[in-house]
């Protein structure tokens, strides 16, 4: 089964993520101490700062704000955040997929 | 339930009495305030995650997903209708058909999820036991009623087996989850070999119905095909014979490894014991208790009773007319249409693989104008197929021009039913939590690879499957070509299996060597594809042709160098 990275220490700058408790949907944590949906303006912690950062989202999920926190080690872009794992990617762009369903292509016949 | 209601004389659906709404109002209500008390703070996700769970709510990687139950895969149009209200009042306008026959609302927000589950129950409908340890939703045959190989109307017995099923308090906590198919066709259109439990009703030379039992079959990290254990269980000893089988799995099933907990690991491991256990089992039950009372039979057998069938006669001069004037609706009728035990009338499948689209998707939209569509040419029946499509089971063949007209106003007449097109994919990583890789761009990309309607007609019959990870919500392990998504140092890779089966010579298709990139699996499942063709017989499947010239012809094209 697949699901966030196994804990081990950070070795790269991490976010720190979590889902909302409300709707489901994938926060990250602020500057501010809030949530934030927008990866680029999630907090970037030092990988020595991990374990403490981590500790700030698990007081959210404890205060019943946000399901299960875990940090997320990310790459900076020009100063923008890029999870390294694929499955951070696509947790933090939506899915790949169309929501939609695309209407159907005519079929040569 | 209260088998003495007045039932409809074509009642579409198994229909709810008094008790059954009463206990579904309850139930919501003990869930809305659960769900209050968790958005209050006063419940932890650790004390709440079991709860939602038991009411079908998952939470995924972008949301909560609200997996709802079609009792055997069966839906009038009423009831599509109400699915299609909820897409459209709570998700994004559309819902996802599961190979467990069931719908997925994949953007669920916890706080409508109460409101969910009683738009559903004003239609006879719930998410009980779409999660958990416990007996899911029941799946049989789509053409269920309708198919002119049918012997035994598989849906009565899928009904029994859900009211035995339900809640039942023994089996509520089961080692792991149990999947029970059951089908009343010699042709196996249910995978039944491939279930827990797999069921298939027949006829004796007396003409008493009983049923074959297959039992250790499944997919996931350990694919195996089932054992026969049981080849005549008697009506009457249906529930006393499961109700074994079910027994012995929870005493001896291994609940402290989530790996080795299927049935299929026990029934392995024990070998002809696991049928000697379930014989003693079953000798020792106070049977008359769990006996199938005929007339109970009978009462359930009233909510499936055929719709008034006219006198008709098959292949009418209008839809010949029709078909010789326009190829496209020739090719329709031809992938589209499943023969019906009745003259003059024909099962419909409705494609929900559009070239391009999202193997399994419906948009609100569209369940309403099948539902429609239902009311005006299948007596307002609709079923879902493991195969994640739709069917309209009684059609009369003369209203067939005019059907097809209306579903492709609707985007619903790709004729692609049973072609390299129509793969079956789970949601994998674009919405599990549980995915390793991607499976919808993957069957998008090789739906778009293989559009042309000739080439699919001349490759024929070829069923793709896809999984996103090893559970194997895609089944590829039975597909004829099965790619499986895993993580390779955090990049998507697919490893594929040739040769499966889900049917009467269920297979476990065989790894044919290192996996391919995201990149390179369509160009992949393109060579194999042109290898079958050069080297199949006429009218040879591709799963007969890899049994008859082995992998070495595929793996030659796949890994030799250029």
């Amino acid at each position: 089964m697949s699901g966030p990275a196994k804990a081990r220490p950070a070795t790269q700058p991490v976010a720190i993520t979590a889902n909302d408790l409300a709707d489901g949907r994938v926060v990250w944590l602020a500057a501010d101490g809030g949530w934030t949906r927008n990866l680029a303006a999630a907090r970037i912690f030092a990988p020595e700062e991990a374990a403490h950062a981590l500790a700030q989202g698990q007081a959210a999920e404890r205060a019943r704000r946000v399901v299960g926190a875990y940090a997320v080690e990310v790459e900076l872009l020009a100063g923008v955040p890029r999870p390294l794992r694929f499955r951070e990617r696509l947790r933090a762009t939506g899915p790949s997929v169309d929501a939609i369903p695309r209407p159907a292509l005519p079929i040569a016949v | 339930m209260d088998q003495h209601a007045a039932i409809p004389p074509h009642a579409r659906t198994y229909r709810y009495d008094a008790v059954d709404r009463d206990f579904l109002a309850a139930r919501i209500a003990e869930f809305r305030d659960q769900v209050q008390r968790r958005l209050a703070g006063e419940l932890t996700e650790d004390e709440f995650k079991p709860l939602r769970l038991m009411n079908g709510l998952y939470l995924q990687l972008h949301a909560y997903m609200l997996r709802v139950a079609i009792p055997y895969g069966v839906l009038d149009s009423r009831q599509l209708r109400q699915l299609a209200f909820i897409a459209r009042r709570f998700d994004r306008g559309f819902g996802h058909f599961t190979t467990r026959q069931n719908i997925q609302f994949n953007w669920t927000k916890l706080e409508d999820a109460p409101d969910m589950l009683a738009a559903l129950a004003e239609v006879d409908m719930h998410a009980i036991q779409t999660s958990g340890n416990c007996i899911r939703n029941v799946t049989t045959d789509e053409f269920a009623g309708a198919a002119a190989d049918e012997l035994v109307d598989p849906r009565v017995y899928a009904e029994i087996l859900r009211q035995w099923s339900t809640l039942h308090p023994e089996f509520s906590y089961l080692p792991r989850k149990f999947k029970i198919a059951i089908t009343g066709a010699p042709h196996d259109r249910v995978a039944a070999k491939v279930h827990d439990i797999g069921v298939i009703a027949k006829r004796n030379a007396e003409g008493a119905i009983g049923f074959e039992v297959w039992v250790g079959g499944g997919l996931g990290r350990t694919p195996v095909v089932g054992t026969l254990i049981h080849d005549f269980v008697p009506e009457a000893e249906l529930l006393a014979y499961l109700e074994a089988v079910l027994r012995v799995y929870n005493v001896l099933g291994q609940r402290d490894n989530i790996y080795k907990a299927r049935i299929k690991i026990l029934v392995r491991d024990l070998g002809d014991e696991f049928r000697d256990l379930v014989e003693a089992e079953f000798a020792a039950m106070p049977r008359g208790r769990y006996r199938l009372d005929p007339e109970v039979v009978q009462a359930i057998a009233a909510h499936f009773a055929p719709p008034a069938f006219a006198t008709l006669v098959d292949d009418p001069p209008a839809l010949r007319r029709a078909r010789a004037e326009d190829r496209r609706f020739a090719a329709w009728c031809a992938t589209s249409t499943h023969p019906h035990r009745t003259p003059g009338y024909a099962s419909v499948v409705i494609s929900l693989k559009p070239i391009g689209g999202i193997p399994g998707d419906a948009s609100a939209e569209q369940m309403e104008a099948v539902a429609d569509l239902a009311d005006r040419f299948s007596f307002g029946e609709i079923r879902v197929s493991h195969v994640q499509n739709l069917v309209l089971p009684h059609v009369r063949q003369e209203d067939l021009p005019a059907l097809h007209a209306a579903l492709d106003a609707h985007g619903l007449a790709t004729p692609n039913v049973g072609l390299v097109t129509d793969i079956i994919a789970c949601p994998g990583m674009d919405y599990c939590a549980l995915a390793t890789a991607r499976s919808i761009p993957v069957a998008q990309r090789i739906s778009e690879r293989f559009a042309d309607l000739d080439r699919q007609l001349d490759i024929g019959t070829l069923h793709v499957n896809i999984s996103g990870c090893i559970n194997a919500c895609g089944h590829h392990h039975v597909g004829h070509i099965g790619l499986l998504g895993v993580d390779k140092r955090g990049e998507e890779v697919y490893q594929i299996t040739l040769g499966g089966s889900a049917t009467n010579d269920a297979a476990i298709g065989e790894l044919i060597g290192p996996a391919f990139s995201y990149d390179a699996v369509v160009d992949a499942v393109e060579t194999l594809v042109r290898t079958y063709v050069a080297h199949r017989t006429q009218g040879e499947l591709f799963k007969d042709t890899y049994r008859r010239i082995g992998p070495a012809p595929f793996k030659e094209a796949l890994y030799a160098p250029a």
